[in-house]
């Protein structure tokens, strides 16, 4: 009976062949390592806050008068408002999180190189989109870090020579940040970036599954397929990946839950403590600082500053963050080492890895806290270093002695 | 199985070519609703009326804000020992014969103003857009040594003298703006217009 219903809808819908060739029998390589939880871990980010986010929109009042009050409303006389809102929050934090670790993965066992740029160039994508979300998403609440940050970062493309200023004006909808900028980057938020979030997100899986997965060894488990054509070094994805999946899931949530429960702030860097306060045009508080997701760029604008050929010190800052945010994209045809995973690479690969990620804490903090000229000095070191590890790999990968690679995967 | 290739290629292409371009000119005018719409509204355009101060109870040494478009102008009332500071600076500001264009031409003298003891500026950071905080104090702050006197923004650390004018080595490039404005009376400012005697 079953079986003749499933053939029913088969015929007109291609639904067992889908899920067995996305899901089911989907041949995961048998060394995937906890680094491969990441993805699906990020899955399940985007439906908390595609939940979450809509919830909030059931009584979020989008205008320079009543956004912060609303958001008060939410979290006082709501049922269960508070919950919906640090869900919202703390996913924003959760997916940053999750999608620099996602990153790295790629980085450490060179899951962008062949086959796969174009599934990293979708990834990085995402990464972008996510980067408007979160900017966006900072602006609604309507707090003074809002209004500021908002104030800060949109002036950046004041900075643009020759139609800077009118590029400013036509992205504000005004002469300054106001009601109108609020209701513009709430309409992107709500519609337009979720939207090309899951499709971008949906694109993302289309390509992982038509090239396969990576793996620890960077090597290409296609290579030895058994009789049927499954390869050798997989396992299906079901029942296995589904199991351990399910548990890591478990694991997050209990984490996730932790933060959301008792340290909704998460020290305030979750919430930043500003925030507490409404927007205010005329003061702008003591020290402004960018969610902690954002900040190892945030210190690269603020380490540019000298002009340089003729560009203002606050063009170039710009642009050197823009740029540590895209640069990325490039990895695939930035490396040239003819091995994948840092396993088998060289010691110049290992250095510059650690070093990058190295320098993306030490930025990270220095986003962080007030400029000095010490740390300022700090910070200008720090991103020529992050971008070392970019700029210089075409060379240093080439050179260097790998390893030999071996045929199979390698279990410990 | 592979769809027949159609019959006369030449036409096949020609059609595609039109309707690509009708296609495209299509496209182009479409977009222009969505990226007009981006625009300053009306209401944004209109909301430029001016703003009226009281500075009849400004105490030398004070400073009271006051919103026009949106802004925080301030205006600072200095007192006569500041007024003795405005030239002991001169070798650490960028621009102190106020050459750029932040300030109409009434306001372009050694004081930025036009009471020599009243400044009147656009509290809008010309790096960023923070709002720079006033620190009217000399001596040693947080931020300088030696403090003659004037604006600290917290954003990034640009600083500029009491006449709003800009340190070198900052962030920003550039001295604060000076708005139209006019005294309607001697108690009574007006800020966005320029009066008479623009
Ligand atoms: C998918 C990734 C998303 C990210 C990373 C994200 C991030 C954020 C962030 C950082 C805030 C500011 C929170 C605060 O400080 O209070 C926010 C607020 C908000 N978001 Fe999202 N968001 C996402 C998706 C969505 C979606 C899909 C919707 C609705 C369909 C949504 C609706 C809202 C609303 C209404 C607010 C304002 C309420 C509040 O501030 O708590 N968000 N979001
Ligand atoms: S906004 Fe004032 S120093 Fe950057």
């Amino acid at each position: 009976m079953i079986t003749k219903i499933m053939n029913w809808f088969d015929d007109r819908l291609p639904i067992t062949a889908t899920l067995e060739r996305h899901l089911t029998k989907y041949p995961a390589p048998i060394n995937m390592n906890i680094w491969y939880l990441a993805g699906v871990l990020l899955v399940v980010v985007l439906v908390i806050q595609l939940l979450s986010g809509i919830w909030l929109l059931m009584n979020y009042e989008a205008t320079a008068e009543g956004a912060f009050a609303s958001i008060q409303y939410i979290m006082r006389d709501v049922e269960y408002g508070y919950i919906i809102r640090y869900m919202h929050t703390t996913g924003a934090s959760a997916f940053f999180a999750l999608i620099y670790l996602h990153m790295f993965r790629g980085m450490m066992y060179g899951s962008y190189q062949k086959p796969r740029e174009l599934l990293w160039v979708v990834g990085w994508l995402t990464y972008l989109l996510l980067c408007m979300l979160g900017f966006t998403g900072y602006v609604l609440p309507w707090g003074q870090m809002s209004f500021w940050a908002a104030q800060v970062i949109m002036s950046l493309f004041g900075s643009i020579p020759y139609f800077g200023e009118d590029l400013l004006t036509w992205i504000r909808g005004d002469y300054l940040i106001s009601g109108i900028t609020l209701n513009r980057l709430f309409a992107l938020h709500v519609v337009l970036l979720p939207l090309a979030l899951i499709v971008v997100i949906f694109v993302h899986i289309l390509a992982l599954h038509e090239v396969g997965s990576n793996n620890p060894d960077g090597v290409d488990v296609k290579k030895f397929k058994d009789k049927d054509g499954v390869p050798l070094d997989t396992k299906p994805f079901f029942p296995y990946d589904v199991m351990h999946d399910l548990y890591a899931i478990g694991v997050f949530l209990i984490f996730f839950c932790t933060i959301m429960f008792f340290y909704p702030d998460g020290g305030g860097y979750v919430i930043e403590y500003v925030n507490y306060e409404p927007a205010d045009n005329l003061k702008t508080p003591d020290h402004i600082i960018p969610a902690w997701y954002y900040t190892p760029y945030y210190a690269m604008l603020r380490a540019i500053t000298f002009p340089l050929f003729g560009l203002s010190a606050k063009f170039l800052g710009f642009v050197v963050m823009a740029a540590g945010i895209a640069i990325f994209v490039a990895l695939p045809w930035l490396d040239r080492s003819s091995v994948k995973s840092i396993k088998y690479k060289g010691i110049y690969s290992k250095v510059f890895l650690v070093l990058f990620v190295i320098s993306f804490f030490v930025l990270g903090y220095l986003g962080s806290v007030a400029p000095s000229p010490i740390r300022t000095a700090v910070a200008q070191f720090f991103t020529a270093t992050y971008f070392a590890y970019f700029l210089l790999m075409p060379i240093y990968s080439k050179y260097e002695r790998c390893k030999p690679v071996p045929d199979r995967v390698q279990l410990s | 199985m592979q769809p027949k290739p159609p019959p006369n290629p030449g036409r096949r292409k020609f059609l595609i070519g039109a309707t690509s371009v009708v296609g495209a000119v299509g496209v182009a005018g479409a977009a222009i609703p969505f990226i007009g719409s981006w625009n300053p509204s009306a209401k944004a355009e209109a909301a430029g009326a001016p703003a009226i101060a009281d500075i009849s109870k400004l105490a030398p040494g004070e400073m009271m804000i006051v919103e026009w478009r949106g802004v925080p102008i301030y205006i600072v009332k200095h007192s006569e020992e500041s007024l003795n500071q405005i030239d002991k600076n001169l070798e650490r500001l960028a621009d102190p014969d106020s050459a750029t264009e932040q300030q109409p031409d009434y306001a372009k003298n050694k004081y930025r103003s036009r009471k020599k003891e009243i400044s009147v500026l656009t509290a809008v950071c010309t790096h960023l857009a923070c709002a720079p905080k006033f620190y009217p104090q000399l001596g040693t702050t947080d931020f300088d040594s030696n403090w003659q006197g004037g604006f600290f923004c917290p954003c990034h650390g640009s600083k500029f003298d009491l006449a709003g004018r800009v340190y070198s080595g900052v962030p920003a490039p550039d001295n604060l703006p000076v708005p139209p404005h006019y005294y309607k009376t001697d108690g009574l400012l007006v800020i966005g217009e320029d009066g008479e005697t623009a």
